[in-house]
């Protein structure tokens, strides 16, 4: 045997423990016996049990309750029951609440070996599948991003390939869909891995502050610019510059920009030297920039020097079957952020959350998890701990894609007292996206409300 | 090696519902009577042995101990229906007795089909494994039976 097989036996009759474990010990396997179900509630936490070997009835405890028991604190335990009254009623109970078998004593010898033996292939199984879950996971993802869809797994490889280039990237997509990450994972895997990777989010500030932020200025350059402060461009140095949120920037700031990408070069505001850019640029958007380009918005020859290599990342709705993926990181990461030890999510859960189209991404789809891991009260989330912003059938016959998600956003608003930051977590969008969909929508807070 | 004489099976060892005996009740009774400058202690029974968790057993021993048992009663032919036959009986009796003998210098079940220690659950498994000890359980033994290593039991 490579790994020691630990039995836990749990009966009241004293000869029953010893004559199990010196039979089980006899065959190798490591044996501890409880007297009751209260000692071997004690004794369950202090180790992984391969099987636990429970006495039907024992006063206190009975085989049943401490069986649930077990399996609340660890869903997969198995458990063998043990009777020496063969009813078929007890069976099926037994196997109804989640017993691997049911055995009565005393035991054929060779059904014990046998049913022992096919423990240990289960849990062999088992393991293997662990190892074979962990080692398809690996493929699955790109630093902090993770998907099985086809689409995101040629970006991933995408990826992996032009990180080594210096080209400009433009990375599209809806908001939530992980541009951000999308350009981290880019940096990560480039050479510029060790120098800074700086974001800027270009639609969170004012064309004077941007271009400030962006390049820097001197000392006196206007009123408040009293010492030297290097821009983002300047930082960025070696490294990576991620500007969000492209198609947000004005159209002098867009002409400046693409000044500084032909030529390599840029001075600070009120700076008369030239500073060479050693930075990767990465730009995003959530726009539609030849749509914009064609309303006279967004200047074409920036975007043909920004779309060097174009990756548009898919929204989550095109992708349901990364949800589970999704939720299973998610979930992870928020156990060692909260420290739970929250397993999944229950089957209806689960229903719930792959039929909802997730207007906002993953990053709604975290939000939502992490809600529902502050609220859960058991190791699995139910769907009564699925908390989702809109009743998933409500108004999808007759609505437009936008118009629903115009009626949603003003929804969300009225509920939240037009409180942005709330109404943004809510819609698992960012403050400045809300504000984008504001301007989009025209929405107006209306008097009164 | 010596043989102690007859030793009556203990009456509590007798359980009446099952119409078998208590392996463990009796050998602990062997233990007991066992002469003081014993280094291990074999009982051979005709009774049918069972513990309380298994239908039956061949024999019990205790790992690491002195005392070991083995029952006649499943190794004969007529147990199963078919005609005695002397040389299967004590072919039986060999590898069960040098079995439970393995447990008191410690071996537990090898999971060679060859070896005297492979567990037999049928007397299926009795006649199909080796009559001897592997190479690994036969190393183990002779580390527990090296000179000076061996210590006499004295009774508690």
């Amino acid at each position: 045997m490579d790994q020691k097989v630990n039995i836990l036996i749990v009966d009241d009759e004293e000869i029953v423990r010893d004559s199990l474990s010196s039979w089980l010990i006899d065959d190798g396997y490591e044996a501890v016996a409880a007297e009751n179900g209260t000692k071997a509630l004690e004794v369950f936490p202090s180790r992984a049990w391969d099987l636990c070997l429970v006495d039907l009835k024992m006063p206190g405890i009975d085989g049943i309750q401490l069986m649930e028991e077990f399996r609340r604190q660890v869903p997969d335990q198995l458990v063998i029951i043990m009777t020496a009254y063969a009813t078929v009623d007890t069976a099926v109970k037994a196997m109804k609440e989640g017993a691997y078998d049911y055995m009565v004593k005393p035991f054929n010898p060779e059904d014990l070996s046998m049913t022992i033996r096919k423990i240990i292939e289960h849990q062999r199984l088992v393991r293997e599948n662990i190892f074979l879950r962990k080692e398809l996971k690996k493929q699955y993802r790109l630093h902090d991003m993770i998907s099985k869809n086809d689409r995101v797994l040629e970006i991933f490889d995408l990826v992996r390939t032009v990180a080594r280039s210096n080209s400009t990237v433009l990375i599209q997509g809806e908001s939530g869909t992980g541009k951000e990450l999308l350009a981290r994972a880019i940096h990560e895997e480039s050479p510029r891995r060790e120098a800074p990777f700086i974001s800027v989010s270009c639609a969170s500030l004012t064309e004077t502050l941007l271009e400030s932020e962006l390049f820097g200025y001197e000392k006196g350059a206007f009123t408040g610019a009293d010492a030297l402060k290097r821009g983002k461009l300047e930082l960025a140095q070696d490294g990576t510059l991620f500007l969000d949120e492209i198609g947000d920037i004005s159209l002098k700031l867009q002409m400046d920009l693409l000044r500084v990408l032909e030529q390599k070069e840029f001075r600070r505001v009120g700076g008369s030297n030239l500073i060479s850019i050693t930075s990767r640029i990465i730009a995003a958007t959530n726009r539609d920039l030849k749509k914009a380009i064609g309303e006279g918005k967004f200047r074409d020859d920036l975007y043909y020097r920004l779309n060097v290599i174009s990756i548009t990342l898919p929204p989550l709705r095109e992708r349901k079957e990364d949800v589970p993926l999704l939720v299973e990181h998610f979930i992870d990461r928020f156990n060692i952020e909260m420290d739970k030890k929250v397993e999944g999510v229950s089957t209806g859960a689960m229903r719930v959350l792959m039929e909802h189209d997730w207007p906002g991404n993953a990053r709604e789809l975290r939000n939502v998890i992490e809600r529902a891991m502050v609220v859960a009260k058991d190791t699995r989330i139910s769907e009564a701990d699925i908390s989702l912003p809109v009743s998933r059938k409500e108004g999808s016959n007759s609505k437009s894609l936008g118009d629903m998600e115009k009626d949603h956003i003003l929804r969300i608003l009225v509920e939240n007292r037009w409180n942005i930051i709330r109404s943004a977590q809510v819609l698992g969008i960012d403050r400045v996206t809300l504000y984008n969909k504001i301007k989009k929508y025209e929405l107006k807070k209306e008097v009164g409300v | 090696m010596k043989a102690t004489g007859n030793m009556p099976v203990p009456d509590h060892s007798f359980d009446s519902a099952r119409n078998q005996y208590h392996s463990t009740r009796i050998l602990k009774e062997i233990v007991r009577e066992a002469p003081h400058d014993s280094l291990k202690v074999l009982g051979v029974t005709e009774k049918d042995l069972c513990i309380p968790i298994l239908t039956f057993v061949y024999g019990e021993a205790q790992l690491n101990g002195i005392g070991a048992l083995v029952s006649l009663a499943r190794l004969r032919q007529e147990f199963y229906g078919a005609h005695p036959d002397e040389d299967i009986f004590r072919d039986r009796l060999h590898k069960e007795a040098l079995h439970e003998l393995g447990h008191t210098f410690g071996l537990i079940h090898c999971s060679l089909i060859e070896c005297l220690m492979h567990l037999s659950n049928t007397i299926l498994d009795v006649d199909r494994k080796g009559r001897a000890f592997c190479r690994h359980c036969q190393q183990a033994i002779h580390s527990k039976i090296e000179p000076g290593r061996i210590s006499r039991w004295t009774r508690r």
